[in-house]
């Protein structure tokens, strides 16, 4: 993985200094709680319910074993002894002290991390596929250009007081786990018509309260000009982006308004300016970043390995887990490996610190030291010998870290929702915990199959509800908790929003509204599809009725 | 307000015309867009400094035709976090060539100075006195930019290239970057 030099370890200590003195002029009153807002939501801290939350970036969700033990040790001396893994692949820490704030940092920047950008009206913290460089459809690696972006975006003079928060995510394989469309700017590497690899452009996804796919700009852009081109859509957001209102203020809001043709065109003629300016990309700094990434030293081993599959004869319980968790790895006899964070009964993404160590003990172990953090709140171990799977599992499960539920409706995304954060209309967490509950019968789980489940506390939607094929969203009625109904909602490369089934449920009717939406399911599906499938086929309406019938 | 520039407090011999006065014939006169456009030949004629200032809403684009006419522009920042002059400052300095003096108005913060002075600011008007001490601290407190910008600063990628050419490129090496942090 990436690798400071001396200029990327000078940038993170100043800001680390400069953010001392901040928080010091705070502290001694000369600045007010109002001049402080933006500075420190520039470093990722924010004032919460109970306390100030800090968010760190974790790039592209890329972590090695070294930085998870940091983020181990933080959670145990500045937090509660857990850490909040987050959509956007960063962590959270719920309970942080404003004097100790700098000093987090500092220990975060002996093993290059950061806060830098992780809230703010700023280009956010890059995503990327959390398959990236092991998946066997992937095109080129997505984190040589998440890299490169995170740099570029990196105290960005010109672009750290935009309209609104502005987020890109890359994918370099044409399925999309980085769920791109709902991006700012989606990135997808696709080869241009003489075979060399560049870049689909989308611009305006976004989720909210105007939930948006984002639409392509650009079918091909060489590599070269990648930055330029980004720079070229940032300007012209930061002009034309409306500030009279920040429910309107996303760059989706401006694409939607002046229309794609006209907010093409904008970029294009900007970008004309631009492109052969100092921010095109040399090709020797592209080979220096993905010299970085090469893959590590691969055994050449047989993809057949009898005592793996003996053992999921032997062993239905491993067998269960290798079923939903582990996915096929680009290199015969290797294994890519989900960890699930979404024990029944548990908080979807949260971590303790014992649990952080434990999985950086297996990746050192097992997987070449390197970890990733997925958009789903959960963990990935990329590089795994099939011959280790059983060994990994069983270390795994001595943490609590084997529930087999990866990709299953389960493996719930939520946000903190009213338990945590200031802007939730309604908990998110305890429903979570209680479909897991409802739902923790495992055959039952796997005959449900594939399926995504989202609850967001509010419109904000930090938990992507109305892309998940079931969506959840938390409402106020009143000073009641009532939650929202959406199906249909996809992610991945096929983007759709999800349809709203009708009236809320109340507090004690949401987990009964979400078995009849299963068992509707289950009674409808033929043979082989999925949740989503069934409702591409079947829409809205069966579902409705069920769900409304005895009312 | 007090006006600084490199970190000290200076004159400002600027008088600025309030919209729909008459601009008067003698002295460095700071008009607004809607003065200009309303009295352009009158300023036109006149032989004394001229200076423009812009809404936070109004592009540079709208006087690039102009620019060789105004010693000053100066661009307003209404609240810190209406970051458009950011980008009109740069165009102004990078497209348009515009060389002369470039003032940040409004509610210009301290921790603002060094993105500010990135995008080609060079004069600022501050709330008090005392806000001009912070600048030589402010703009080296991040000693580096990732970015190429309107000021001097050589970018990360150019001091890269430049590193390069004068030694061997430092790659890792495979082996070393897939034992990951083992050192």
């Amino acid at each position: 993985m990436y690798r400071y030099d001396e200029f990327d370890h000078t940038v993170v200590a100043e800001r680390v200094l400069q953010f001392r003195g901040q928080v010091a002029r705070r502290l001694s009153g000369d600045l007010t709680e109002d001049e402080f807002k933006p500075l420190r939501l520039m470093n990722g801290l924010y004032l919460q319910l109970h306390a100030y939350m800090l968010r760190v970036a974790i790039p592209y969700g890329m972590l090695s074993s070294r930085q998870m033990r940091k983020l181990a040790f933080v959670a145990r001396r500045y937090d509660k002894g857990y850490g909040h893994f987050t959509t956007r692949q960063n962590i959270q820490y719920n309970w942080p002290r404003l004097d100790e704030a700098a000093d987090i940092l500092d220990e975060l920047a002996t093993v290059e991390m950061h806060a830098i950008q992780t809230s703010g009206n700023t280009i956010r913290n890059v995503t990327a596929d959390p398959f990236a460089g092991v998946a066997a459809d992937e095109i080129e690696d997505p984190r040589i250009y998440a890299e490169i972006i995170r740099q570029w975006s990196t105290l960005h003079p010109e672009f750290s007081f935009l309209p609104r928060k502005f987020k890109i995510a890359v994918t370099g394989a044409p399925h999309d786990r980085a769920a791109i469309k709902t991006h700012d700017i989606g990135i997808a590497l696709k080869r241009g018509p003489d075979g060399e690899t560049g870049f689909e452009v989308f611009v305006g996804g976004g989720q909210g309260r105007t939930p948006v796919v984002a639409k392509s700009i650009r079918g091909f852009l060489p590599k070269r000009d990648l930055l330029s081109y980004l720079e070229a859509i940032l300007r012209v957001y930061n002009q034309l982006g409306r500030r009279d209102n920040i429910y309107k203020a996303r760059i989706k809001i401006l694409v939607n308004e002046i229309g794609v043709e006209k907010f093409t065109a904008l970029v294009e003629e900007e970008w004309r300016h631009l492109r052969d300016g100092a921010l095109a990309l040399p090709d020797d700094e592209i080979a220096r970043i993905k010299a970085y990434f090469a893959s590590p030293a691969y055994l050449d081993i047989p993809g057949d390995v009898p005592e793996f599959d003996s053992k999921l004869l032997t062993d239905p319980a491993f067998g269960n887990w290798v079923g939903s968790n582990v996915t096929e790895h680009k290199v015969p006899g290797y294994a890519i490996v989900t960890v699930s964070l979404k024990p029944e009964g548990g908080i979807p993404g949260d971590a303790t610190a014992e649990q952080m160590e434990a999985i950086a003990d297996l990746a050192d172990a097992f997987s070449f030291g390197e970890l990733r953090v997925t958009k789903d709140q959960n963990l990935v171990l990329a590089d795994i010998r099939k011959s280790d799977l059983f060994a990994l599992w069983q270390g795994l499960r001595a943490h609590g870290l084997e529930t087999p539920n990866a990709g299953l409706l389960t493996d719930i995304i939520a946000c903190p929702g009213l338990d945590y954060c200031s802007l939730a209309n309604a908990r998110s967490i305890p429903i979570a915990q209680r479909i897991g509950t409802r739902f923790g019968d495992l055959d039952r789980l796997r005959d449900i199959g594939d399926i995504t489940l989202n609850i967001s506390g509010c419109i904000n939607a930090c938990a992507h509800h109305h892309v998940g094929n079931i969506g959840i969203l938390g409402v106020d009625k009143k000073g009641t908790e009532f939650y929202q109904v959406t199906l249909g909602g996809s992610a991945d490369e096929n983007t759709t929003i999800g349809d709203i089934v009708g009236p809320a449920f109340g507090e004690d009717d949401i987990v009964d509204a979400i078995e009849t939406i299963v068992d509707t399911y289950l009674g409808l599906r033929t043979d082989g599809e999925t949740f989503i499938d069934t409702y591409r086929r079947v829409g809205l309406a069966p579902f409705k009725e069920t769900l409304y019938a005895a009312r | 307000m007090p006006l600084a520039k490199d970190g000290q407090l200076i004159d400002d011999p600027w008088t600025l015309v309030a919209d729909g006065a008459v601009p008067p014939a003698e002295g460095a006169l700071l008009v607004s867009y809607a003065t200009w456009t309303e009295h352009r030949d009158a300023l036109s004629r006149r032989n004394a400094p001229l200076g423009i200032r812009l809404d936070s809403d109004q592009s540079p684009a709208l006087i690039a035709d102009d620019l060789d006419r105004f010693d000053l522009i100066a661009l307003d920042i209404p609240v810190f976090k209406d970051g458009r002059a950011y980008s009109y400052a740069r165009l102004l300095r990078e497209r348009y060539g515009y060389a002369k003096e470039l003032r940040a108005v409004g509610n210009v913060l301290r921790d603002q100075y060094h993105f500010l002075h990135r995008c080609g600011f060079d004069t600022f008007e501050v709330a008090t006195d005392e806000a001009a001490d912070a600048w030589w601290e402010a703009l080296s407190e991040i000693s580096h930019a990732y970015q190429p910008a309107a000021d001097a600063r050589r970018p990360i990628l150019a001091l890269r290239q430049a590193r390069t050419e004068h030694s061997a490129p430092p790659r890792p090496d495979t082996a070393t970057v897939a034992a990951g942090w083992a050192y």
